[in-house]
């Protein structure tokens, strides 16, 4: 953005202080924009007419350096891009890079309806949601239109996803957006050769499109400003994905330099969405494992370092597992506060025979203990402890968590267990094991370890609840 | 405005918005567009003036906003962004990508060598010089003076571990030379780190002179250079590395470590006293890190050239993000200037085996889809933990399964760019048959 002090953004804003924002000044909500946690439509005085001008002066000053092109239409749509920095502490990155998987249109059509089930189903629970995957990617092998549209119509009637349509053939290309423009896919590609065509083709069914120039970037470069001159922003760049050796390293620098250039140069032809393609690592290993063990290698590289979409071949969960995750680390809020409050939670509706659990009060650790106990239908309590929002095995550690300190902690929260249970008995994570001895002195209560890892809570609940 | 500009300018502000010549065109002073048209214009000719025409609106435009005019009311939105009309251009517009480089890398990291050969008074058979950097890893301002480097872990009692690693060192449990030659010889370490664990008062209670044995039998097995790791009890590891330290004089190995929970003094001695490299360890805390530094420099005398920072790996999806924003931030203070920051990092990479995803059968929760096999799933979570944290800065990894080093080393290896591989054509990659 073109603004770095919420004063600068203040000048434009109504300065009622009316409160409609949900802050208490204009001032307030100044910042809000400078550190991107509200939009400027959540200030409502400023969408009225006589606002206007100092809304669009606004909206053009908050823009991103990156732009943000949006694929896909309804609820499943998806946002690429929109980025402001170049490392994540500085801010935060927006917008996940999205994980599209490919599909093909030489497959039958039972294998494409079970491929795309799969995609459209595949979930993983972390911290308090699913993590999933977010677009299919539809390639053309046959080289024949007919067989591409087919493909498309069969793979767009079962998924709700945005669909990416790959073919370097404008024909092909056409064959797809017949039957799927409403849908806005995202067109790949427009090369140096085939360019004039497609760009015929995002005029007359107005989709977002990538361009492709691998290891060319004066090429790509010229192929953006040129698709900008025709009016199209809604671009998104491939630099090319090469899989290994020397040329990675140059896709690397490839993806680096054009971050830097948008973010740090504000070279607005160059500052797009990037697109990698992982999967190009099947053309360098015909081991099935070994291909998709790189290919999730170089999902990982380009989650780091600037990749907005992904096109990856593999599902198996080795390789989706980390690729789900890794992204997930990179784009988590680093202003998001990492603890949860210390105090005692239940998890369902416990009674006085339910047990009562101990981990502390890092977020991670917390939201994992509490979904392994409410996934598996454990009704008990749970005591956060606070430890300053250290992992259990860090806390033990470093002294933030003793037996001391925990007892004190079920006090400080008014927990009484004569009162709140019939058993009298605390559980103390597997990982804190060493403190049993100090616990039982410093509550007076029945100690009994948990098993290191919390999803061995259930097991652990057979051989060992209720307490003899 | 203060900004004023006379026509016969606008030639050189055409050349500034990079408009080719127009051929045919003339400015005149009152900004008349005469075109040559005496030769009669064929549909194509006038497709081309039309589209020059229109450019010109449009940079005309853009120089009445520049000189203040309010345009955007006498045209509404049609000056907002494309004038109507415009077409495809006949060819590609010529562009040339450059991008700079950053300027406030200023300061190199430390360089730090580890072992000794007969030169200089050790065994090893080569050293490791890990730090020299200029710039964020891999990055084109800068070449990256040294590869990364893996040290793989022994013990020194046969522990718990998932089953995915134990696999490969069922017949070396017992001993620690034997594992040691076993990660050497047979998975490439580049270094061994061997973990004292059994002295912990609370798992075996091994004397600092037993395990001191044990150090000298991994320096005798094998001829890399090593890690020394205690067992993380404060109370005992500063005299069993003391100790291990004394048995190792010479052989600049690195002692693992010191923290502020411990007497880090009694560690950074064992390693001036006997020519070693200190491992100085803070937990996910860049404040921390530089206080820690700061007393093994100013408060315990350990030279810069002697001192490497673990700032705590945790795994992938259990705080691999503090992980990485820690070392990345960490990394960019030193090349920025931070003295107190600039040293090479190591990465306990094998903490990733304590995330379920590496170990677990399958998910305990019923909603997750299918997590296939474990086999496959644990070296996958080490390798994406550590590469992850590569690209923060982190120089050395202490790694556990020969498949996540073999893979680590491929990949930091080819970013680094000394990994020579067929060049394979990505032009079609839309239709490989895969």
């Amino acid at each position: 953005m073109k603004v770095n002090s919420p004063l600068e953004v203040y000048k434009f804003l109504p300065q009622t202080n009316c409160g409609d924002c949900g802050e208490p000044t204009c001032m307030a909500f100044a910042s809000h924009m400078i550190d991107r946690s509200l939009k400027l439509e959540d200030c409502p005085p400023l969408l009225e007419d006589k606002f206007r001008k100092k809304y669009l002066k606004l909206a053009e000053l908050l823009a991103p350096e990156i732009r943000e092109v949006m694929i896909g239409t309804g609820e499943h749509a998806v946002s690429v891009g929109g980025d402001d920095i170049l490392y994540r502490h500085q801010l935060t990155f927006f917008n996940q890079p999205a994980l599209a998987v490919d599909v093909w249109d030489t497959m039958s059509e039972d294998e494409l309806t079970e491929r795309i089930k799969f995609i459209n189903e595949y979930k993983k629970f972390y911290v308090g949601r699913f993590l999933r995957l977010d677009m299919v990617a539809i390639r053309c092998t046959s080289g024949d239109p007919d067989k591409f549209k087919q493909a498309v119509t069969i793979a767009a009637g079962n998924t709700e996803l945005p669909l990416i349509l790959c073919s370097l053939d404008p024909k092909v290309l056409k064959a797809g957006l017949e039957v799927v423009a409403d849908r806005k896919p995202l067109l790949y590609a427009a090369t140096k050769d085939n360019w004039q065509e497609v760009a015929d083709l995002v005029a007359e069914y107005d989709v977002p499109l990538v361009l492709f120039s691998p290891d060319d970037l004066d090429t790509l470069k010229s192929l953006a400003a040129t698709f900008l001159e025709m009016g199209r922003d809604d671009l998104v760049l491939d630099p090319g994905t090469n899989p290994q050796g020397k040329s990675l390293r140059g896709s690397f620098e490839n993806f680096l330099m054009i971050r830097r250039a948008g973010i740090k140069e504000g070279q607005r032809d160059i500052a797009f969405p990037l697109l990698a393609v992982p999967m190009t690592a099947y053309l360098a290993n015909d081991d099935p494992v070994s291909a998709s063990y790189w290919e999730t290698v170089l999902a990982s590289v380009f989650s780091v370092r600037y990749g907005d979409i992904m096109i990856v071949h593999s599902i198996e969960p080795y390789a989706l597992l980390p690729e789900l995750h890794i992204r997930d680390t990179i784009y988590t809020d680093p202003r998001t506060p990492v603890k949860v409050d210390p105090k005692v939670y239940e998890v369902g509706s416990p009674d006085k025979d339910s047990p009562v659990f101990v981990t502390t009060n890092f977020a991670l650790t917390y939201y994992t203990v509490e979904s392994d106990l409410a996934s598996n239908g454990i009704d008990c309590y749970l005591l956060a402890t606070d430890t300053d929002g250290l992992g259990v095995e860090a806390a033990v550690a470093g002294g933030q968590m003793t037996g001391q300190k925990v007892s004190d902690e079920f006090k400080r929260a008014g927990f009484d267990f004569s009162e709140m249970t019939g058993h009298n008995t605390v559980i103390l994570p597997g990982l804190a094991a060493r403190l049993q001895g100090d616990m039982e002195d410093a509550s007076g209560l029945k100690v009994k370890i948990g098993p290191p890892d919390s999803g061995r809570i259930p097991g652990w609940i057979e051989k060992n609840w209720p307490p003899e | 405005m203060a900004k004023k500009i006379k026509l016969s300018e606008l030639g050189s502000l055409f050349n500034d918005m990079d408009v080719e010549s127009l051929e045919g065109v003339t400015i005149e002073g009152d900004i008349e567009l005469e075109m040559d048209a005496s030769g009669g214009l064929d549909p194509q000719m006038a497709y081309m003036l039309g589209h020059e025409t229109a450019q010109i609106a449009r940079h005309l435009i853009n120089i009445s906003r520049l000189l203040g005019y309010p345009v955007d009311q006498l045209f509404g939105s049609m000056a907002q962004g494309e004038v109507p009309g415009v077409t495809r251009p006949r060819q590609l517009l010529p562009s040339k990508f450059e991008v700079g480089r950053i300027e406030e890398w200023k300061n190199p990291i430390q360089e730090v060598t580890l072992g000794a050969t007969s030169s200089d008074g050790g065994t090893r058979k080569n050293t490791i010089t890990l730090g020299g950097e200029n710039a964020l890893p891999y990055y084109f301002d800068s070449p990256m003076p040294h590869r990364n480097h893996i040290t793989m872990d022994v013990f020194d009692m046969p522990i718990g571990m998932a089953k995915a690693v134990k696999l490969n060192y069922e017949d070396v449990l017992e001993s620690p030379a034997e594992w040691a030659k076993k990660v050497v010889n047979d998975f490439g370490a580049d270094m061994v780190t061997i973990h004292l664990i059994s002295t912990d008062p609370g798992i075996k209670d091994t004397s600092p002179r037993e395990a001191a044995e044990t150090v000298a039998d991994v320096l005798q097995a094998v001829d890399v250079p090593i890690v020394i790791g205690g067992s993380g009890n404060p109370e005992k590891d500063p005299e069993v590395l003391e100790k291990a330290a004394e048995v190792a004089e010479g052989e600049r190995v690195l002692l693992a470590s010191a923290s502020l929970n411990l007497d880090y003094e009694r560690i950074a001695k064992a390693a001036t006293d006997y020519g070693h490299v200190v491992l100085s360890w803070t937990q996910l805390e860049i404040n921390a890190q530089k206080e820690l530094n700061r007393k093994l420099m100013k408060q315990c005398g350990v030279k810069r050239e002697d001192i490497i920072m673990d700032p705590t790996t945790a795994a992938l999806g259990y705080g691999l993000d503090y992980a990485y924003t820690n070392m990345e931030r960490i990394r960019m203070a030193g090349l920025m200037g931070d003295e107190e920051l600039s040293f090479p990092m190591s990465s306990g990479t094998t903490n990733a085996w304590g995330a379920r995803e590496a170990w677990m059968v399958g998910s305990p929760l019923k909603e997750d889809s299918d997590w296939g096999p474990r086999e496959y799933r644990g070296p996958i979570w080490e390798i994406v933990t550590g590469l992850t944290l590569s690209l923060a800065g982190n120089d050395l990894f202490m790694m556990m399964h020969p498949g996540s080093v073999a893979v680590l080393k491929e990949i930091t290896q080819s970013l680094h760019g000394s990994l020579e591989r067929d060049a394979v054509d990505i032009s079609n990659w839309v239709t490989a048959e895969v």
